[in-house]
């Protein structure tokens, strides 16, 4: 019987790991995962890709991590069901692992749209450190390459591919790339930077089939598009979307929508289950609702909240926010929370320098700051997103925003003092992040 | 024992000093006129003093208990250690400015000709951070408080 069982062996299992051995240094801990490897910075396969960093680099956690942790580890070994009725997980080769509580971590997996064409070689996803290893190998025989899909994993593979002098043309269904992460005057910078590199953005079409070779038909030559278009390529990758990978919980009691619904304790609707990371539907502070954001710094926290709760320690998950920074192509970009905004009843503020690829908008609903993105300058959009999060009404300063000098100076002095001194640190003085919860 | 630094802006001038002796520290030379003359690329500081009308005052990490910019960390570059401070390994660092955009005070800087984030690493193998120790108006202090890390 394993005290706390985690499924998936990425960021959201070692946020609730730390959590759990800060509070239990003895209960048995056991992590299940289909891939092999020991953590590792799945955000870092294009890099990896890229041939800039090695596996010893891509690891997440130092060597001897689950040791130091007290980790039992079942890595290349799939998890196939969970009976909740003997609490026990099925792995694929028979072994049945009882638990006594349980973390499905388990990610996402790539969305593949049905194309004609499929099942040729050279086609690929990119979510995982084995797609990396895989692209890596074909890439002697790549000169071209399409993408499809213009969102962040498209743009991450794009910009390794790049750098291994690859030809990318990137084919996107919307009207500009990042459209999930970005509003128009962003992105349309974001395309300036890309055309800088060579990459040629298709936006507004769409693939239709993959097409072989001339003479094997077995291996990717080109793709034609909805338009009848024609492009010649080595390889394509395909990177639509990512959704929760809840196969786990389906035919269970276990609620799922779109993502595995868990409360502000990251526990689902059965007793002793938690989940987190891209498998969760969790709360959403700007949304004031449920939904799954797929990134990683929103499973890490999720994570560590059902940790906390795993071992007994009630705490209240603050909520996440879509929040993602992007360095490629050599341009800072950051967003976060509702950068487009759906009505009238928003303000927004925003300065264009396209030339300077310069950006910043700022999305307003009573005072308060409910979406940002900023391009090119991004150094102080950490305190915005800090005004975001703790739900300051910036009514009186709000001009001070946008400006090339804003920062903590720009404040009132009242918020400031308080903030600037409140660390958290001391349990009379500041806000806890995680702030339902006791201290220990 | 928890090391923190506290500022206070009513005796601060914005002379900057703090910003000159922490990019002095993090050089490679470590010397005054060579770190400015000699290096390239230059050093940067990792404290940074705002200035508006009279009012200045310098911004450093705060090595948060409860550290957003470790939870964000794409590749676990930024760890608390047991000690309490919030450390960032830049050999693991690929600037993603991920932590940029996580920390809420504004205190992680970037340096783009090294692709690296830069923060506040409380001065390793000093008694007192350089800027603590070099601030003409005692406008920074180091406070030691026995509170729960983790």
């Amino acid at each position: 019987m394993v005290r706390y069982l985690i499924i998936g062996n990425s960021v959201g299992a070692v946020g609730a790991v730390e959590a759990i051995r800060e509070i239990d240094h003895q209960g048995s801990l056991a992590v299940v995962s289909d891939e092999p490897y020991p953590v590792y910075s799945r955000p870092r396969i294009s890099e990896f890709l890229a041939g800039k960093s090695t596996m010893a680099d891509m690891l997440y956690r130092p060597e001897g991590f689950y040791q130091t942790h007290n980790v039992q580890t079942y890595l290349g070994r799939k998890a196939v069901k969970v009976e909740l009725g003997s609490k026990e997980v099925r792995l694929e080769d028979g072994e049945a692992l009882a638990f006594e509580d349980l973390l499905l971590a388990t990610g996402g997996v790539p969305f593949v749209p049905k194309m004609d064409g499929q099942g040729k070689e050279g086609i690929f996803t990119f979510t995982t450190l084995g797609d990396a290893e895989g692209i890596a190998r074909r890439l002697p025989q790549t000169r071209r390459a399409v993408v499809i899909g213009g969102g962040l994993i498209g743009m991450s593979v794009t910009d390794a591919l790049v750098k291994k002098g690859v030809e990318v043309t990137v084919v996107e269904l919307k009207d500009w790339v990042l459209n999930t992460i970005l509003d128009q005057d962003a992105a349309l910078v974001t395309q300036d930077a890309l055309a800088d590199a060579g990459v040629r953005v298709m936006a507004g079409q769409s693939v239709q089939k993959i097409l072989g070779r001339a003479g094997d038909e077995t291996t990717v030559g080109g793709v034609v598009l909805a338009t009848g278009e024609e492009i010649s390529c080595d390889i394509v990758v395909v990177a639509i979307g990512i959704v929760p990978r809840t196969e786990l919980a389906s035919g269970t009691p276990i609620q799922v929508n779109r993502g595995i619904v868990v409360d502000r304790r990251m526990a689902t609707t059965v007793p002793e289950i938690y989940a987190c990371g891209d498998v969760a539907e969790a709360f959403d502070f700007i949304y004031g609702i449920n939904r799954v954001i797929p990134i990683w710094p929103n499973a890490y926290l999720g994570g560590r909240v059902a940790g906390y709760n795993m071992a007994g320690m009630e705490t209240e998950y603050p909520g996440g926010v879509a929040m993602n920074s992007l360095k490629y192509f050599g341009l800072p970009i950051v967003s976060a929370g509702l950068y487009d905004p759906p009505d009238s009843s928003y303000r927004v503020m925003r300065s264009l320098d396209r030339k300077n690829r310069l950006y910043k908008k700022l999305v307003l609903k009573d005072g308060l700051v409910v979406g940002m993105v900023f391009v090119g300058a991004i150094d102080r959009a950490g305190i915005v997103l800090g005004l975001m999060r703790d739900k300051i009404d910036v009514s009186s300063f709000q001009d001070t925003l946008l400006a090339p000098d804003f920062g903590w100076a720009s404040l009132p002095a009242a918020l400031r003092r308080e903030k600037l001194t409140s660390n958290g640190r001391s349990p009379s003085r500041g806000p806890s992040v995680l702030s339902g919860r006791a201290r220990v | 024992m928890v090391k923190m630094i506290r500022r206070r802006e009513e005796v601060c001038i914005g002379c900057r000093l703090c910003e000159v002796h922490c990019l002095v520290e993090h050089s490679r030379s470590k010397d005054l006129v060579h770190a400015y003359k000699g290096e390239n690329p230059r050093a940067l500081p990792r404290v940074r003093v705002e200035e508006q009308g009279a009012l200045s005052f310098a911004v450093q990490c705060l090595h948060c208990q409860e550290p957003l910019c470790a939870y964000a960390c794409l590749t676990g570059a930024i760890r608390q250690m047991e000690d309490g401070t919030v450390f960032l390994d830049e050999g693991k660092c690929i600037g993603c400015w991920t932590c940029v955009l996580a920390c809420p005070y504004g205190a992680i800087s970037m340096d783009l000709t090294r692709r690296v984030a830069l923060k506040c690493d409380l001065c390793p193998g000093r008694e007192t951070p350089a800027c603590v120790e070099n601030c003409p108006n005692r406008a920074l202090l180091l406070v030691e408080e026995e509170v729960p890390v983790g």
